[in-house]
């Protein structure tokens, strides 16, 4: 057993883990944030994306170990208080969920997206950026709309605190 | 009322949870003290089981118990079941060896469960999983459908002498080889309907627990469909009486089909859990969800169609072997036969119709019900024949179409149908302005001067829903009634529960069976909640698939709140002094006819409850009402779809250009739910067109066993849609609603390849039409155009 401390949306957690655990599985297991998937064993679904030092990820590849000392937001995280994040927003809007198992995945990524290339997405950047996320259920569709209009979101939010 | 109620693109009460990781799905789920279970799985595709050697794996570090097959038979629990009775044409029943939850004996697919492992910890369970020992007999495998019925194949079961399961037919062959020879055209086709894992991003789960001081089993398990769990698991299976066993179907991650179905997995984890003493939790791993969640499609088919000198379609016929795995699912008997041959006369009139279907087994996965269900198999059937029969013929496939639609309803066709409603030229003459018809030719020329080859597609489906009629498909020989349930509480303050025997897996029912109760009893959504997927709560109900929430489960919820408005309005009579027959239920409010006397839905519904206004000899206190709706009828949801591809013919990529589906699904409840449902059938449609494939080597080995080798949709695969709707109400049912679940998963397929067949200008490309397949049927194109 090795000893692992991190911060996690905000707060700090400190365990004994077995080596080899994956992050998703001490996010899951040891912490109970269970709004974080499993939805593959080849990192291809992307179900498990999460934040490591503000870049997305997926937590089924990552060894909790490596992360000693980082900051992970998961979609527990992504919220203020009660106030959905934009992105959690647009989801719902344009109904980019129907069984809602990669929902945590595609919100993370979305948002990173947006971290990564701006708010002015064109619909091929984002079906492109979301290569490494699997839905089954919405044919895509309305998830790009939701990123269209997340990142559109994001970036009136950024506006108004500054 | 109007803005939440029946046709209001209402916001998902359920996405909050959702959206902030708080959803409960069975992995989500831990029991106090629980354990893990880890399948040992045949590593080869037949085989007898010589010995197992469990001893290793038991001395193992937190091993809690290690089972196979002989502790199921010791303990007299029964095998799997299929719950369908398929007869053959010599009238014998359908042949159907033992499915055991643990194999006994033999071993028939890679991934047949061998023995379980129950450990402390996960790990420990996969740890002692590896070091059991299994003393294998290989036999050779039996892999592809169309010669597993061959002499000299191996015998997979005993009870099936040439790997036979049934030979079934449906339709006047007579009339149908009269038709043909009198034929001035008849088109043939060879088609290969490929095989599919329906893989729902949520793997499936199971956890058993079993409390021995009330000696009461609970189930938490994936499933679309817990009362038939628990029901198979009862009375079939015999794990325990009903009142003693409780099926929990909480937050499901989709299901396609492929979590109607009872498994291995999950009967092993609740036998289990009183076996160890201790709650015993399993989830599938991506690669297990390959080898052991029951697959779809996997036909080989020639068919023709007969058509005299004007176009007018005489007769269709289609011969048809479909592969049945290794063993008959729960309903894999029904899926290539009474889901399949009735929908082959599409939306036309086709006066004679013959079909007949061997299911065969074979050493591969369980083949069932995958999104469409047979009806896929059927239109990819219907679809190209048409479009090549309109090809051959010189005929614009859209006008061929009108001039063969069926034109008035009710409309009986030699296949069992009888639809009720449709109005098959308003969806072709929608799509066809949508999707720019007129302006094809000059899109083509634009992309020849770039090298490109563009095609168009047409597919005009129609499907088989809301199943179905409990008497109808009970002489078919289904074995289970396919009504649906709905009861309604009134809390005593005006607030609802509905309990529901659908399930939801991504349906969005939360929401629209509030609609429902907000259009019908006049409450708010917000103050409707949708109780499902326990069967502690929910009495009985036969669960969701089939497109039967809506046109089913929708329409129990309906009488049912018809048999609480007229408790209400005795209810109100008494308290307003009026007479019963005076009053009348509007918006929320019960009226006194003629009169200014009125009550809120609310003040009814306490009054029910205290009961001081009212003598009990004649009106009972409370409000609560249910009701077992059972449908008379199927529904007929039918519509067009365009496909419109642009080939790069140096590389085979095809890239989707535009996709125009206009759809009838009669009322719509919530339409932006409608189209997220057509936007996911059509991605799975494009999926089996284009990208995905089953491949087993000889051997029996699945090759394409995890998301690295088989390919799913993913977004830079699809377009954006362009969905709209034609609305036929359906006679058949009280709210108007016909289903639309399955309309883009059966409607896209021939669509696509109809496109890509016109753009290559020749027939020959199967699915999936990889870029390597596309590229290699262009080059023929390039060959053809170059002779020519």
């Amino acid at each position: 057993m090795i000893k692992l401390s991190l911060t996690v949306n905000g707060r700090r957690a400190t365990a004994d883990i077995d080596p080899r655990t994956l992050l998703v599985d001490f996010l899951r297991s040891n912490l109970r944030l269970t709004g974080t998937h499993v939805g593959c064993d080849t990192s291809q679904c992307g179900a498990c994306t999460v934040h490591l030092n503000g870049q997305s990820v997926k937590s089924c590849a990552v060894l909790a170990a490596s992360c000693e000392g980082a900051e992970v937001v998961t979609i527990e995280g992504l919220a203020t208080g009660t106030t959905l994040h934009p992105m959690q927003e647009a989801f719902r809007e344009h109904h980019a969920l129907q069984c809602g198992f990669c929902t945590p995945g595609m919100i993370m990524a979305g948002v990173d997206i947006v971290n990564r290339h701006g708010a002015k997405l064109d619909e091929a950047t984002i079906r492109k950026e979301l290569e490494g996320n699997l839905c089954r259920c919405t044919g895509y569709h309305n998830i790009v709309r939701a990123i269209e209009t997340g990142a559109a979101a994001m970036a009136g939010a950024k506006v108004a605190a500054e | 009322m109007t803005d939440q109620g029946i046709g209001a693109s209402v916001k998902r009460k359920e996405d909050l949870r959702f959206i902030t990781g708080k959803g409960q799905y069975v992995d989500d789920i831990n029991r106090h003290g629980q354990a893990y279970a880890v399948f040992a799985r045949s590593p080869v595709a037949h085989a007898t089981i010589n010995n197992i050697d469990v001893s290793e794996a038991l001395a193992s570090p937190g091993v809690l118990g290690v089972y196979t097959g002989a502790d199921l038979a010791a303990d007299k629990i029964g095998g799997l079941i299929c719950g369908w009775m398929i007869h053959s044409k010599d009238g014998s029943p359908m042949k159907a060896g033992a499915h055991p939850a643990l194999a006994q004996g033999k071993v028939r697919y890679v991934g047949d469960h061998v023995a379980v492992v129950i450990a402390e910890t996960l790990d420990q369970a996969k740890d002692a999983a590896g070091l059991i020992q299994v003393d294998y007999g290989e036999l050779p495998a039996v892999v592809d459908v169309a010669s597993a019925q061959a002499a000299g194949k191996a015998q997979i079961h005993d009870e099936a002498p040439g790997n036979t399961g049934y030979q079934w037919h449906l339709g006047d062959k007579d009339a149908v080889d009269a038709a043909f020879s009198k034929a001035a055209h008849v088109t043939k086709l060879d088609i290969v309907n490929n095989r599919l894992v329906p893989n729902a991003m949520e793997p499936r789960a199971a956890i058993g627990d079993y409390d021995a001081g009330q000696d009461q089993f609970t189930l938490y398990t994936t499933s679309q469909n817990p009362h038939v769990a628990r029901l198979v698991l009862s009375a079939f299976i015999g794990i325990a009486p009903e009142n003693k066993l409780r099926v929990i179907a909480p937050d499901v991650g989709g299901g396609f089909g492929s979590k109607i179905f009872i498994y291995a997995e999950e009967t092993v984890c609740i036998w289990a859990a009183k076996k160890v003493g201790r709650p015993v939790k399993w989830v599938a791993e991506r690669t297990e969800a390959f080898l052991a969640d029951a697959h779809g499609r996997d036909h080989v088919t020639t068919a023709e169609l007969a058509m005299d000198a004007s176009g007018k379609i005489l007769a269709l016929r289609a011969s048809t072997k479909a592969n049945l795995g290794a063993y008959l699912s729960t309903f894999a008997s029904s899926v290539p036969t009474y889901l399949y041959a009735p929908l082959l006369s599409g939306q036309y009139d086709i006066p004679a119709i013959y079909c007949e279907v061997d299911g065969a087994y074979t050493t591969t996965t369980p083949v069932d019900a995958y999104r469409g269900a047979g009806r896929p198999e059927a239109t990819f059937v219907v679809e190209r024949l048409i479009e090549v029969a309109a090809r051959e013929t010189g005929r614009d496939p859209a006008e061929f179409r009108r001039m063969n639609f069926i034109k008035s309803f009710p409309h009986q066709t030699p296949v069992i149908m009888a639809y009720d409603a449709g109005n098959y030229g308003a969806s072709l003459d929608k799509a066809l302005e949508m999707a720019d018809y007129k302006g094809l030719a000059a899109r083509k020329a634009e992309s020849a001067k770039k090298g490109k080859l563009r095609g168009l597609g047409f597919s005009a489906y129609i499907e088989a829903c809301g199943i179905a009629p409990s008497r109808a498909v009970g002489s078919l020989g289904a074995g289970v009634g396919l009504w649906e349930s709905a009861e309604i509480r009134v809390n005593p303050v005006g607030t609802i529960e509905v309990l529901t025997g659908s399930h939801s897996h991504g349906q969005g029912h939360e929401t629209t069976f509030a609609q429902v109760i907000a259009s019908k009893l006049g409450v708010p959504i917000e103050q409707v909640s949708i109780v499902h997927g326990d069967t502690d709560k929910v009495q009985m109900g036969m669960g969701t698939y089939g497109s039967r929430s809506g046109a089913v489960g929708a329409s129990a919820i309906v009488k049912a709140s018809e048999k609480i408005i007229a408790k209400g309005k005795r209810v109100a009579a008494a308290c307003m002094e009026v007479p019963e027959d005076s009053v009348d239920f509007e918006n929320g409010e019960f009226l006194g006819r003629g009169t200014n006397k009125k009550m809120t839905f609310g003040e009814v519904a306490l009054q029910a409850y205290v009961a001081h206004k009212f003598d009990p000899e004649v009106i009972e206190p409370g409000l609560k009402e249910g009701s077992f709706y059972d449908p008379k009828n199927f529904t007929f949801p039918s519509g067009v779809h365009i496909a419109e591809i642009e080939i790069d013919p140096e590389t085979g990529h095809t890239r989707i250009d535009r996709w125009t589906a206009v759809d009838d699904f009669g009322i719509l409840i919530n339409p932006m739910i409608v189209e997220g449902q057509v936007h996911g059938g059509i991605a799975q449609g494009v999926g089996q067109a284009m990208l995905e494939h089953t491949v087993y080597d000889e051997n029996g080995q699945l090759i394409t066993g995890s998301f690295m080798d088989y390919t799913m949709p993913r977004a830079d695969d699809l377009p954006s849609y362009n969905v709209a709707m034609t609305t036929t109400p359906c006679p058949s049912n009280p709210l108007g609603v016909k289903g639309c679940g399955e309309a883009g998963a059966i409607a896209a397929p021939p669509a696509l390849i109809n496109a890509i067949t016109d753009a290559l200008g020749h027939e020959d490309i199967a699915m999936p039409a990889t870029p390597q397949a596309v590229w290699r049927a262009a080059q023929k194109s390039a060959r053809k155009m170059a002779a020519e």
